[in-house]
């Protein structure tokens, strides 16, 4: 809850309303009225937070202040499109990340280490726009493999919609694979230090089974958490890519809900990129403790 | 090559016979060369074709945008609405003439007080019920309603009273005589649903019916068997994407993914023109950029000082940067060429460094600083325009204070608050209908806040003159005053260009709106 205060403050901040916001140009004193006497907001904030805080517990999002329409409608198909976006990025990167980061730190300080870090970092450094537009030329214009907008609706099969977004994933995919996959490499060549993988390595086990069974469980933790916040990234911070591509996720709803001022909407969709946050790292925590026995097994 | 691209222009400007044309190119020797888009009604003479499936990537939708004819904001939902969903008593035709579309016909008294409008008979909406004179009547109070946020209330508050003659009759009493009244009831605003519904709910007369619509994101319609319409709405179904991004909107038409764009990014339209089955569609429209200043404030309640800036800035240069040559240059007055009544014989103001300096002498300013408040919000590339205008005027020693403004709140901080300020214009199809609206004395809009007694009396006499000649001898004038004596440097107007994939087939392009006077959907067809 305590996510919320500073939302609705932050917006009502700003200057203007969501009547002159959504009327613009068009603005007439008596059209601005007419709307603010409607959706309620000639009375003071504090009357209008307390009135949406009452609902909300109640299960009710309210209604958006700009096209009447329930909140609930607005946000639910649109945080599945957000997820669905997420996951399929998820499913592609995190494997690519991780086995990368293996690979890397398999052979650290090779050439191959070298080549896959400055891929990666490469990738990571140019803005998402300019990865999303450079795919786009090649993959849609130059060669027309995929759609360049991923506008994808109901009416589309669940084959159509992993086809539309095929070029989104990929983009998200480049700018998150190269932070886990540092993370990985760190972490266990963090670990390869120990005395126990000295001790493996006295044994004569062959390098990669070092790796994998001996350093790489010891390493999941932080892997895991930094996995943990690039979903979470993936969930509410593509709002670029979603312009890009035109993609009807979350992201785009939150801003222009922003720019129109629209208070429900914004509070609704707020609580979710919260909630996504809480439960991602809260997820992260409690694999973190499955994955380590000391933790598991408290003395 | 290059004079043969200017003999197109010429051609497509409609100042040459496709006869002659043909007749100088082949003297050039370049028969084989000339492009076949120069022959627009080549494509007419196949004929339009029923079928297929339209669709429109468009900018200007949002999250915020409803199906209520009365507050329709944004492209999309006007394109969906009144291009394909509904009906007005009266339609533009190419030519900017008002023709009938819901009224079969329509007379009025010598004063143009009372006007009398002869319905179509047998027009069914998609609800099944046949359309009468008291739908008309309850889709005009529609914007009348207690508490209306309809941006025509204005519009049909001219309207005394409606009365129904007999079912197919439709009476109206206006307040004061308004020779233009077929133009008002061609508002994309004033569109008829049947009587006692719910206007927001996409039930009009329209050739297609709506499926699904998420504001701002996606809008399906098909095709309306019953439309009264039989030469009309060729596409079996309509689908309009929301697109903000100019680039995205590009991408799409370009891999085939839609069929139709709006607003091209000028920057690229040079590259997109030379793509294979790619057409861009310019239109040459009403709308408008300018820099208003407010005549009740100093220093620009001095005329001088007004002149002393509308000299000091070089049209063709703005047209040539700004708009990057798809515009015309204004005469500091907003009526067009698309217009009626655009007083073609005034002579053009032009750039003269000189007499801005006698005229800022004149009104004792020497030195002074004018700070001109610009955001991208007014329109796209206000701020640069403010730039380029700050350098023409300093070279006839004006000091021009270019003031950044946010975008957000635009429209209600700075338009008509600040002394002076760059503003967008959509324009308007009648000349009443503009300077009514933005220069009349005491309108909301009139942005200068500028009050002349000779214009706001030819404005009331030449809106009730039936009389052709009168009325043209009577906006020239007006146009001459606002020109000499308005607040306002129109510096530019901008066209409309929309690009399309040369499957599409059209007539000539409606200049009221953008789309073919939004009415792409309805007008548009498949070629094959």
């Amino acid at each position: 809850m305590g996510d919320l205060r500073p939302d609705f403050v932050g917006i009502e901040a700003l200057p203007g309303d969501l009547a002159e916001a959504v009327l613009g140009q068009s603005a007439t004193p008596e059209t601005v009225a007419a709307f603010r006497k409607e959706l309620k907001l000639d009375l003071p904030p504090h009357v209008r937070y307390v009135a949406w805080l009452g609902a909300f517990v109640r299960g009710d999002f309210g209604n958006s202040l700009a096209n009447r329409r329930p909140v609930a409608d607005l946000i639910s198909w649109r945080f599945a499109n957000s997820l669905l976006l997420a996951g399929v990025t998820a499913l592609i990167a995190v494997p690519v990340a991780v086995i990368l980061g293996i690979l890397a730190a398999l052979y650290r300080n090779t050439v191959f280490d070298r080549l896959i870090s400055m891929a990666t970092l490469s990738t990571i450094s140019f803005p998402e726009f300019f990865v999303a537009y450079i795919l786009i030329a090649l993959l849609s214009v130059r060669v027309a493999l995929f759609p360049s907008i991923a506008n994808i609706n109901a009416d589309m099969t669940l084959g159509q919609k992993l086809y539309a977004i095929c070029l989104p994933c990929l983009t998200l995919a480049m700018v998150v694979t190269a932070h886990m996959m540092r993370q990985t490499r760190a972490a266990i060549i963090n670990i390869l230090a120990s005395p126990f993988i000295e001790m493996a390595n006295l044994k004569g086990l062959r390098r990669l089974r070092v790796v994998v069974l001996h350093a790489f469980p010891n390493a999941l933790s932080p892997v895991i958490n930094v996995i943990a916040l690039n979903l979470a990234y993936l969930v509410v911070g593509v709002v670029i890519v979603e312009v890009v591509f035109v993609y009807p996720g979350l992201g785009q709803l939150l801003v222009d809900s922003v720019s129109k001022r629209d208070i429900p909407v914004v509070q609704a969709s707020g609580l979710i990129f919260a909630a996504t946050y809480v439960m991602l790292n809260l997820l992260a925590d409690v694999l973190s403790i499955v994955s380590n026995p000391r933790l598991r097994n408290p003395r | 090559m290059s004079r043969l691209k200017s003999l197109e222009q010429v051609l497509s400007a409609g100042n040459l016979s496709r006869r002659a044309f043909i007749a100088y190119a082949s003297a050039m020797g370049l028969a084989a060369a000339v492009s076949p888009m120069a022959f627009p009604s080549k494509a007419n003479a196949e004929g339009p074709k029923r079928g297929g499936r339209l669709r429109l990537g468009l900018n200007g939708g949002a999250t915020s945008d409803t199906l209520d004819p009365g507050i329709q904001l944004a492209m999309m939902p006007q394109v969906l609405v009144y291009g394909a969903l509904a009906n007005s008593l009266v339609e533009i035709d190419a030519d900017g003439r008002p023709a009938p579309e819901l009224a079969e016909r329509w007379e009025s008294t010598p004063d143009a007080k009372k006007w009398i409008f002869y319905l179509r008979k047998g027009v069914e909406f998609h609800n099944g019920k046949t359309m009468d004179a008291d739908d008309v009547i309850d889709s005009i109070n529609w914007h009348l309603k207690p508490g209306t946020k309809s941006a025509a209330k204005a519009l049909v508050e001219s309207i005394v009273s409606m009365k129904k003659e007999d079912k197919y009759t439709l009476a109206f009493e206006l307040k004061s005589g308004n020779a233009d009244f077929p133009f008002t009831l061609s508002d994309y605003h004033l569109v008829v649903g049947p009587q006692g519904t719910d206007l927001s709910t996409g039930v009009f007369t329209g050739g297609y019916k709506i499926k699904t619509f998420e504001p701002g994101v996606r809008a399906f319609a098909v095709r309306n068997p019953n439309y009264f319409k039989s030469d009309r709405a060729w596409f079996d179904e309509v689908e309009i994407l929301g697109i903000n991004d100019v680039n995205a909107r590009t991408n799409a038409l370009k891999t085939g993914q839609i069929d139709v764009m709006n607003r091209c990014d000028l920057k690229t339209v040079h590259l997109f023109k030379r793509m294979p089955g790619i057409q861009v569609m310019r239109q040459d429209g009403f709308k408008h950029f300018t820099f208003a200043m407010r005549t009740d404030m100093a220093p620009y309640d001095n005329n001088d000082v007004r002149l002393a800036l509308k000299y000091a800035v070089d049209r063709e240069q703005m047209v040539k940067t700004i708009l990057r040559g798809y515009g015309r240059v204004g005469n500091d007055h907003p009526i067009s060429v698309a217009n009626r009544y655009h007083a073609g014989d005034l002579p053009q103001r032009q750039y003269d460094p000189d007499k801005a300096r006698f005229h800022l002498k004149k009104a004792g300013l020497d030195g002074a600083t004018f700070k001109l408040h610009a955001a991208e919000a007014a329109f796209k590339g206000a701020v640069d325009a403010g730039v380029l205008y700050r350098e023409q005027a300093a070279k006839a020693g004006i000091t021009i204070d270019v003031v950044r403004e946010p975008n957000d709140g635009y429209w209600s901080n700075v338009w008509m608050k600040k002394p002076w300020c760059a503003v967008f214009w959509g324009g308007r199809p009648t000349e009443d209908m503009m300077f009514s609206t933005a220069y009349a004395k005491g309108a909301a809009w009139n942005d200068t806040f500028w009050d002349h007694p000779r214009f706001n009396e030819l404005l009331v006499s030449a809106r009730a003159e039936l009389d052709e000649d009168k009325r043209r001898a009577m906006y020239g004038e007006m146009q001459r005053i606002v020109r000499d004596d308005g607040g306002v440097v129109v510096p530019m107007f901008s066209a409309d260009l929309a690009a399309a994939s040369d499957t599409i087939g059209h007539g000539k392009l409606a200049a009221n709106w953008e789309l073919d006077g939004f009415r792409a959907p309805e007008r548009w067809w498949f070629k094959s």
